[in-house]
């Protein structure tokens, strides 16, 4: 049986667990990715944290810093890809998202551009730059506007996948990344655009998570397993589309539903499957999330454990569904 | 420099351009005709005399790009599209309505349109995107576009600014149309806008001040930009609500039609006797 510490990132599990850092592998996609003369990356003066920079070395006339103005960024990202340019655009999500609300609105969605927006740094696992820094409202934003695609990848293996598919297809879309270097999920290309990916299956109970909180899902459903509780954990990686017929399945056959995401619990994963949910196949959904509060310092896993995003906060979640009849 | 022939066309169109403002606002029950017969003359330039455009193909690569960043101003660029072949001029009559083409603000759906814009401070940025493209792809094509004297309130035009200055765009021709009245008054009275050539001076740009009315200035303005390194910001002395006596430099009629049809015939015969 764990001990409860073990179901904490500190003091060590989140150290035993094989980590990638999702950034570098957003950089040297792009590198790859760049051999085709149409793609243009720019970024707010953030480059080397984003590694958009891996990008400028290999091809620096494509690769545009504006300085920090995300603003403008977003209008001349829109400018340029209405002559045939598949443009990345990269700055940390509080920015890309909350500062350049309008112009995301206006001259990416509205317009409909062929942009793409890859934003770091989202969530508590900024760290110690604390909560001007922390977005955990991106996803309601971004899911929030016609035409944006909203992509949340797990590990940096998808991240790869996941960077090929927006540059492979016609954007917006916003993808969005963390600062910390998180657990490795996937040994292979499992990522299908629209689809939950199945991490193991169950019946009791359904967990739905996204981004980091993938790897504390899987770590929670081991550890209800050995108390008598099966869990099948579902990797939301696209949270618009949200996969309605993964969504509708679980509640058909699990009867309970907990969502985990490094976010607010307002209008990020934890709504959308609500959503669905209430339309389609009412059943009792729980949100683990950020609970209508603002982030601060600390170190990332610190933070991660002391707002339960973590696996303890997902047993506890599933442990107090699970008192609900089906 | 355009020859008296040319001239005297160009006046005619504008006159017909202004009328179609009047009117298709006026259909609409509303719309924005200050700030789109202020801008009159510059459109009318620009589509009949400089822009390398084709109206049966709009999506030319190598065309010159046109941006409305004051995307309000759409009763002039439509009217203007429209007279130069753009789309059929029978389209004018759903401006504003439901489930037609022309929107209350510029959208790109619409033929001869590069750039959707309204919400402003973004058409700017939007054109320096284009203009950068240009020099990404080697190609000689210039990027004209038109900011507002209200619209340089918004931080973002800064934002863009410093970007084509930074980024020496010298196939950039900018027009801010300096009416100097913005939707609750004037300009220098809700926020002191001061002398904005030596401001875009300032930025780095190549700038000058002239009569946004007259075509012998824009040409020459144009003109002037062609020759000169950098992004080139012409501050156009205009009128707001140029041509109609009583909508001229009265706020009132920044967003507001005419009222009713007998100010509409006033207007088109003050339009008639330019």
């Amino acid at each position: 049986m764990m001990m409860s510490n073990e179901l904490s990132w500190l003091p060590d599990l989140i150290n035993k667990l094989d980590k990638k850092s999702v950034r570098e592998a957003y950089g040297s996609t792009l590198v790859s990715i760049g051999m085709d003369k149409n793609v243009v990356v720019l970024d707010a003066d953030l480059s080397t944290s984003t590694h958009t920079s891996m990008f400028q070395k290999k091809y620096p006339d494509r690769f545009f810093n504006v300085g920090i103005s995300e603003n403008n960024m977003m209008g001349v990202a829109s400018g340029l890809s209405w002559t045939g340019k598949k443009v990345f655009v990269s700055s940390f999500a509080i920015f890309a998202t909350g500062r350049a609300y309008d112009f995301v609105r206006q001259s990416v969605c509205y317009a409909d551009s062929d942009v793409r927006i890859v934003a770091t740094h989202a969530g508590l696992t900024v760290g110690e730059d604390g909560a001007t820094h922390q977005m955990l409202e991106d996803i309601g934003l971004m899911s929030g506007l016609p035409r944006m695609r909203v992509l949340v990848p797990a590990d940096g293996r998808e991240t790869e996948q996941i960077i090929r598919y927006v540059y492979e297809n016609r954007g917006p879309f916003y993808v969005r990344l963390s600062r910390e270097k998180v657990p490795v999920i996937h040994d292979s290309d499992t990522f299908r655009y629209g689809k939950a990916e199945t991490i193991t299956d169950g019946d009791d109970v359904t967990i739905m998570a996204t981004g980091i909180l993938v790897a504390a899902a899987k770590i929670a459903s081991n550890h209800l397993k050995q108390v008598g509780i099966s869990a099948r954990v579902l990797n939301m990686a696209t949270i618009k589309p949200i996969d309605r017929d993964s969504v509708v399945k679980a509640a058909r056959e699990t009867g309970r539903i907990v969502t985990a995401e490094e976010h607010s619990i307002y209008n990020g994963l934890g709504s959308r499957v609500s959503e669905v949910v209430t339309e389609s196949y009412p059943v009792q959904v729980k949100r683990l999330g950020v609970n209508d509060t603002f982030g601060e310092s600390g170190k990332s896993w610190e933070l991660m454990d002391k707002y339960s995003l973590n696996p303890m906060g997902i047993v506890n979640s599933v442990e107090e569904i699970m008192k609900v009849n089906k | 420099m355009q020859g008296s022939v040319q001239s005297e066309n160009l006046e005619f169109i504008a006159k017909e351009v202004r009328k179609s403002i009047v009117k298709m606002t006026f259909e609409a029950k509303s719309g924005h005709p200050g700030g789109s017969l202020s801008v009159t003359e510059i459109l009318t330039y620009l589509y009949f005399r400089e822009l390398n455009v084709d109206p049966a193909n709009p999506n030319w690569p190598d065309r010159d790009r046109f941006v409305l960043s004051k995307g309000h101003a759409t009763p002039a660029l439509y009217s203007v599209l429209a007279t130069k072949g753009f789309f059929d001029k029978s389209l004018l009559r759903g401006f504003r309505k439901i489930s037609s083409l022309l929107q209350g603000h510029v959208v790109n759906h619409v033929p001869g349109v590069d750039i959707t814009a309204g919400s402003l401070g973004q058409g700017l940025s939007n054109a320096v995107g284009l203009a950068l493209a240009a020099r990404i792809d080697k190609k000689n094509y210039r990027v004209y576009a038109v900011i507002g004297d209200g619209e340089a309130d918004e931080g973002s035009i800064w934002e863009a600014a410093l970007s084509a200055a930074h980024l020496k765009l010298s196939n950039l021709i900018v027009f801010l149309d300096r009416n100097m009245i913005q939707l609750d008054g004037f300009t220098e009275e809700i926020l002191t806008l001061g002398d904005l050539e030596a401001k875009f001076t300032s930025f780095g740009w190549a700038s000058t001040t002239i009569n946004g009315h007259s075509f012998d200035e824009i040409a020459r303005a144009v003109e002037w930009a062609k020759k000169v390194e950098g992004p080139k910001m012409i501050i156009a002395k205009t009128v707001k609500g140029k041509g109609v006596k009583f909508m001229e430099n009265n706020p009132e009629y920044h967003g507001k039609p005419v009222p009713n049809e007998e100010k509409l015939n006033e207007a088109l015969r003050d339009i008639e006797a330019m």
